[in-house]
């Protein structure tokens, strides 16, 4: 089937941002989170848990409060003091409006939808009306001593809950004065803390106030008289997060220990009427603080500063159990943060604040199937290319020939020309970039390098001419009238005539480079693509979904290829589609048009057109190398060759015929540089 | 979870009840209403939840009231009879019942029946049965007689059976007692003899019955405490024929068998059966409920001021007389929830709440649902019934046993059980082998010469008895010293505690050789010693003691000359084994028993030095043998282990050291013991050392598979 050299690369080292925020829409069922680096993602929990937008962080922009508001609209706010709200077809930020009222802590939007508070580091608590295009300042409520760090509206909308140091503040919304003062209890076992903050209030439509505090509590307070109904000692640490489900039926609390536990509110006895709270599960899915937890209709959602985005379905809300039902544990992004350039054997890493290039290492020897041979050079770190400014790097690309680096920012777009002498490198910033280039969401270059591809965040496409050091602006594709929607994955055909574009929901554009036109248009299909690439001599265009279906279109007969259509009509094997991560990358081998290479997170695969599709019976995978040759007569028996070798897979590409390179991020080296977590006690330790 | 709630008096001072009690407590037509008929001229008609009195009703001076009062619920009026044929029928509106409609019968009406649905029944004293309206349409009408003379009638129920009223009624003649099953539909009238069974001599003080689709259960509470139920079928088979109906038992004891306070049992519901009376003789008469399915006793309510012995369940009330009032308890039983038993103890158990102190069997079904099994059951049972109406009915074989163990000869005794336990192994087996341990043991404390050693140790064999079940068998085993007994009972019971396996090692280290010569021990613990030290040589035995390791020159060495002075006692004593093998079998049941250092060493203690010595040279040379194999194990089918060796040890030396360590025949034990250690201790500093290097040859291994950072491999995919 194929032997190949792997370049195993392990030194990209690259450490996600903890997790700080997660807001919940029910409307559309999209998660949007927030890393402590400003970055907010947006998934798509019906499309296969697909990360399907994001927005680049600001290292003066750390998110304290995320929410959903007037349907789908999007705010944060953080510790500068700004309301942010995004554009979630443009992807950028729409405006930021400063609050003038310190560091905000904490913001909740109305049950009506079309109010937003915020809660401040002066004590204030700030109404804010949501307008069509914007918000605008309403009134302050009363004044408060200390800090608001958690806020919630009663369903009616008639008062609010805002927890502060030491001690809960019920607001009535019409006068917008304290109703109540609830003061917590500083005791900690036994023992007086300095302070208790609650890090969390959520207010029920039948007047109860639950918050969860620094000493380990979760309490119950009936907002009508302002007294403690019940309390649930749950941790040695704070309990940092709490959200309740809609239904009011059941809410979910975390830890600082990375327990998230589940409380529901169940009968007393079997038929009667009085329920009480229980507190039914303890989650342990993580190993740092859980900053943050949502209660989605059918799961619970937790994310903290070990980075994993966890999504627990909760048992008895699946309808179906089948693979949906699993956990799922999102660690890595959706998108590729390296690129490679196949001549020179270059990798190019990119991490929030910088670029990395590395050139791969090189060998003589020759091995059977698992041996690594010894190198006869190693791998070199040839740059690190810091950025410019607090923005963080949206998107990055080397070009194949090795002697172009570009890379964007959310407000300027940067074009590197690299010299080789020997081992010297020569760097040389292209300077006086066009104005119309200031952002990009993805950049691409051409097989033969001369071109460069720049998805603008207006929605328009730029193709750029280079030459020698200097560059000329071809054209501009500008998106069909109406539409906004910025296209995020790109791809070439080696020939460099075609070119492929795909937005967040809308079909795939082809463009005809040469003509400067719109080609055609890919039907659109429900799942967002996740990869695409173009083959070479057919120009094929593979597309993968994220409800992990992979289609073949023929660009210059304009539809799908009769191997698409058969894969369609058989289906693909259940095990391929039960896989959790997206297909990131696409590659094609050029001396074997019948081969698609593509990976995910936890394999990567050659599909060999040629042979016969698997069914459900056949074995997709074998992790067991073949004992003799009838053995791999069997095995041979079916299009998908599968290795799970290389995981977690960031990155996979062919450099050559007969070499790879795959590059991996041990889950164990993240562990090692987050910050301790807090230690407990084991027995005999 | 059945519960009882707070009691609450209906009525102290209204009442003349006296000392027989009320007649009765009625249901009116109106929920939560009831007739309340004291034993003298009044009837009253209380609202419970009102805790007050609606109505009150009394007769003439010098007339009394025979039958309490119901209701007619076709109509809302109230009968009531006094004078035993005079018939009053009347109202609310009524205010004198002297002035209210009368009929006069012309024989002694022994009660009136009444249910939802249907019209009353009059059931005269001498079994006739006449419904209302027919009787006041003809009230001199002749009453013809059903039962026979100096028959009484006890008790009687009315039931709706798919719409058919049913009547049964139990009577009495010298001491037997009779059920009559009245079919309305039909007219038939059936009569069963109710049969007692083994225990004849016992009086029934109260009857209940609850009815699903085929049979009547009757329950009886009898003086000797128990509660027996017997199936009545609705649908008699044969009603022609008389036929008779074994009672089995439901409930032992649950009230103490010779009280003089009445006592009485009602069923709440399928599973549930209110039980009045005392507990044990001594104490307060009780309310309990207990669950028959589970034979558990859900809760209690003592009722301390004593009770007439009467209990009325309407509703979800229960009614009493406590002391001179009537009280009311409400019954509750709420379906239990996993979440209320989790999240909070909301309804937290009764702190009386126990569980029956006899055998109970979780095998045996209970007969009390309605599914096609149980009623397939029923039927065989009646069968059953049927065949033992016509043989002679047959005490079951276990009540025999019981019976013969009070009384009978060891020998016959012998017989009876091997007889039972040849049955092949019946759902109550359990039970009965308990019962029959107890009752042995029982009678080897009344009757000293009483011993009946092979019906213990048969016993024994079963594998259902343990400790805990009896402790008595292991004290009177060791007054009498039976080493196989107590051998046996180490073997099969897991839960002997630390005090009496000392006393039991005690007994085996004393008792003398040759009355262990007579014993017919279990000796599959015991390997042959004789023919395995033959081919073994002595240098080869300290070679592998030591496990390859050659201990330095040290001070032992010293010691080692002195014992080698004496090569032939040397070789003679790790070679043979000190104890004869018949105490070495019960020496390792000992060693095979469970136990707890903390609990152990203090009894270890008591036992005499020269015993310690013995059983110290027996440990150490089974030790030796352990020590012979590479595989550290002893021959034999069930040898003790090294591990239990080795605890035995440390233990006895723990215990007694002061002891042993002065002693000039242990010296040379002692000696050898430290060497043993010694050695050990070497071999595992060695053993220490090699460790290191094997971690780092891991280390290495592990460092291969963790290529580092980078490298090129090898892939091929097939």
């Amino acid at each position: 089937m194929g032997e190949f050299k792997v370049h195993r690369v392990r030194f990209f080292n690259y450490v996600p941002s903890a997790i700080r925020c997660v807001a919940y829409n029910n409307q559309s069922n999209r998660l949007a989170v927030s890393r402590t680096d400003g970055t907010v993602e947006i998934y798509n929990l019906s499309a296969n848990y697909f990360q399907e937008k994001f927005f680049p962080g600001h290292e003066s922009r750390a998110t304290e409060a995320l929410c959903w508001a007037e349907g789908q609209r999007l705010f944060s706010a953080g510790l500068n003091g700004e309301i942010i709200e995004y554009d979630l077809q443009a992807l950028n930020i729409k405006y930021a409006m400063d609050a003038f009222g310190g560091p905000i802590w904490s913001m909740a939007a109305s049950p009506s939808d079309s109010q937003l508070l915020v809660g401040c580091e002066d004590g204030s608590v700030k109404l804010f009306q949501i307008t069509p295009d914007k918000i605008q300042f309403e009134r302050n409520f009363d004044r408060q001593k200390s800090r608001i760090l958690s806020l919630s509206w009663h369903p009616s909308g008639t008062h609010i809950a805002a927890g502060s140091i030491d001690y809960i503040s019920v607001f009535d919304v019409k006068s917008g004065s304290a109703v109540h003062k609830m003061i917590v209890d500083r005791q900690y076992m036994g023992v007086s803390k300095r302070k208790c903050i609650v890090w969390g209030v959520a207010f029920l439509s039948d007047g109860t106030v639950i918050s969860v505090d620094s000493a380990g509590k979760v309490q119950f307070w009936d907002s009508a008289t302002g007294t403690l109904v019940k309390s649930h000692l749950i941790a040695n640490a704070d309990v940092q997060s709490i959200a309740v489900a809609n239904q009011e039926d059941s809410f979910v609390v975390g830890t600082a220990e990375g327990t998230v536990f589940h409380f529901q509110l169940v009968p007393v006895t079997s038929n009667s009427s009085e329920k009480q709270w229980v507190r039914t599960k303890p989650f342990q899915h993580h190993t740092h603080d859980v900053r943050t937890v949502a209660h989605s209709p059918t799961s619970l959602i937790s994310g903290g500063t070990d980075t994993h985005l966890v999504i627990r379905p909760l048992m008895e809300k699946v309808e179906v159990k089948n693979y949906d039902a699993a956990l799922r544990k999102i660690t890595f992004p959706h998108r590729r943060l390296i690129s490679c350039s196949r001549k020179r054997h270059l990798l190019l890493f990119q991490f929030a604040h910088h670029l990395e290039l590395w050139r791969l290492g090189s060998t003589v020897a020759t091995g059977k199937n698992g041996d690594t041979l010894p190198l006869s050079k190693n791998a070199d770190h040839l740059l690190y290319l810091k950025t410019k400014g607090p923005e963080n790097i949206i998107c990055s690309c080397i070009s194949p020939c090795g002697s172009w680096i570009a890379y964007s920012t959310a407000s300027r777009f940067f074009l590197y020309r690299l010299n080789y002498e020997h081992d010297n490198i020569n760097l040389k910033r292209v300077s006086k970039m066009p104005a119309f280039l200031r952002s990009a969401l993805q950049i691409l270059f051409s097989e033969d390098s001369t071109k460069l591809f720049v998805a603008s965040n207006q929605g328009a496409l730029h193709i750029v001419q280079l030459s020698g050091g200097s560059f000329k602006h071809l054209h501009a594709f500008q998106p069909q009238s109406g539409t906004v929607e910025a296209m995020c994955l790109l791809a070439v055909s080696p020939d460099g005539n075609w070119l492929a574009a795909s937005g967040t929901s809308a079909g795939v554009h082809v463009y005809n480079v040469k003509q400067l036109k719109l080609h055609c248009t890919v039907p659109a299909y429900n799942f967002p693509v996740t990869a695409m690439a173009i083959a070479p001599n057919t120009n094929n265009l593979v597309i993968a979904h994220s409800d992990q279906q992979v289609f073949e279109y023929s660009i210059p007969d304009k539809h799908y290829t009769d191997w698409s259509r058969t894969v369609q009509k058989h289906g693909f094997h259940h095990l391929w589609l039960q896989r959790d991560t997206p297909i990131t990358h696409i590659s094609f081998h050029p001396k074997r048009p019948m081969h698609i290479l593509l990976h995910d997170a936890y394999m990567f695969c050659i599909i060999d057109k040629s042979l016969p599709l698997p069914n459900d019976k056949t074995l997709l995978y074998n992790p067991f190398p073949p004992t003799n040759e009838s053995d791999v007569q069997r095995r041979t028996a079916h299009a998908f060759k599968i290795s799970k070798i290389y995981k977690p897979l960031l990155f996979m590409d062919l450099l050559d015929e007969r070499t790879l390179v795959a590059v991996e991020r041990p889950l164990d080296d993240i562990i090692a540089q987050l910050p301790p977590p807090i230690k407990k006690k084991k027995f005999g330790t | 979870m059945a519960s009882l709630e707070e009691e609450f008096t209906l009525s102290s001072a209204v009442l003349s009840a006296g000392s027989e009690g009320l007649l009765g407590v009625e249901q009116s037509s109106k929920t939560d209403q009831f007739l309340v008929t004291d034993n003298g001229r009044t009837v009253i008609l209380y609202k419970v939840s009102d805790q007050k009195p609606l109505g009150s009703w009394s007769v003439k001076q010098g007339q009394i009231i025979t039958c309490p009062a119901v209701c007619n619920f076709q109509t809302g009026e109230y009968i009531v009879v006094h004078d035993n044929k005079v018939l009053r029928i009347w109202n609310n509106e009524d205010v004198n019942l002297d002035k209210v409609f009368k009929a006069t019968l012309s024989a002694e009406v022994y009660r009136i029946l009444s249910v939802q649905g249907t019209e009353p029944l009059v059931l005269f004293k001498e079994g006739a049965v006449r419904g209302l309206e027919a009787l006041l349409a003809e009230p001199q009408q002749k009453i013809e007689t059903v039962i026979s003379d100096e028959e009484v009638i006890k008790w009687t129920k009315f039931f709706i059976v798919f719409r058919h009223p049913v009547l049964i009624f139990i009577t009495e003649k010298h001491g037997n007692y009779f059920a009559y099953v009245q079919m309305f539909n039909s007219r038939v009238l059936s009569k069963y003899t109710l049969l007692f069974g083994q225990d004849e001599n016992s009086v029934i003080e109260s009857f209940t019955a609850s009815v699903d689709r085929k049979f009547i259960s009757l329950m009886s509470l009898s003086t000797d405490g128990c509660i027996y139920e017997t199936l009545i079928p609705i649908r008699p088979t044969d009603p022609e024929k008389n036929q008779s109906l074994v009672r089995s038992l439901l409930f032992k004891a649950v009230v103490s068998g010779n009280t003089r306070h009445g006592v009485a049992v009602t069923v709440l519901d399928q599973d549930h059966i209110a039980v009045l009376g005392s507990p044990l003789a001594a104490s307060k008469e009780c309310l309990s409920v207990w669950n028959i399915k589970f034979q558990t006793l859900q809760t209690s309510k003592e009722l301390p001021q004593g009770t007439s012995g009467q209990l009325w369940y309407y509703g979800e009330n229960l009614f009493m007389l406590h002391g001179r009032s009537l009280t009311v308890i409400p019954y509750k039983c709420e379906v239990s929830s996993l979440a209320s038993a989790l999240g909070k103890l909301k309804h937290s158990q009764d702190p009386g709440t126990h569980v029956v102190p006899h055998f109970v069997n979780w095998e045996t079904p209970q007969e009390c649902g309605l599914g096609a099994q149980n009623s397939e059951q029923s039927r065989r049972i009646l069968r059953r019934r049927k065949i033992e109406v016509s043989l002679q009915p047959e005490v079951p074989p276990s009540k025999q046993l019981l019976s013969t163990i009070m009384k009978d000869s060891e020998k016959h005794i012998e017989v009876e059980l091997r007889k039972f336990l040849a049955i092949k192994q019946t759902p109550d087996f359990h039970t009965v082998i308990g019962d029959t341990v107890t009752g042995l043991l029982e009678r080897c404390k009344a009757e000293p010469s009483f011993y009946p050693r092979n019906c213990l140790m048969q016993l024994t064999q079963t594998h259902v008895l343990s400790y805990s079940l009896c402790p008595d068998l292991m004290e009177i085993a060791l007054q009498k010293k039976d080493v196989q007994l107590l051998q046996l009972c180490l073997q099969h019971f897991p839960d002997i505690p630390e005090l009496v396996t000392c006393a039991c090692l005690k007994i085996f280290l004393s008792i003398a050789d040759d009355s262990l010569q007579e014993t017919d021990v279990n000796m599959e613990s015991v390997f042959d010693c004789s023919n395995s030290v033959h081919d073994e040589k002595m240098e080869e035995q300290t070679e592998i003691l030591q496990n390859g390791f050659n201990p330095v020159e040290d001070e032992c060495n010293k010691c080692d000359q002195e014992l080698n002075e004496e090569p032939q006692a040397k070789t003679k004593e790790t070679t043979s084994c000190p104890v004869i093998p018949k105490r070495a079998a019960l020496l390792n049941a000992i060693l095979h028993s469970a136990y707890s250092e903390t609990f152990l060493l203090p009894h270890l203690k008591d036992i005499p030095a020269q015993h310690i010595t013995l059983f110290l040279k027996y440990l150490y040379f089974l030790y030796l043998k352990c020590s012979e194999n590479a595989t550290l194990t002893l021959p034999g089918i069930h040898p003790p282990t090294l591990n239990q060796i080795m605890d035995w040890i440390c233990l006895l030396l723990d215990a007694n050291f002061t002891v042993v360590v002065m002693m000039p025949e242990a010296k040379r034990l002692l000696i050898n013991l430290y060497k043993l250690v010694k050695s050990q201790i070497s071999v595992y500093s060695e053993l220490n050392k090699i460790e290191v290097s094997f971690r780092e040859l891991q280390k290495l291994n592990q460092e291969k598979n963790n290529r580092g950072l980078y490298s090129i491999e090898v892939l091929e995919l097939f």
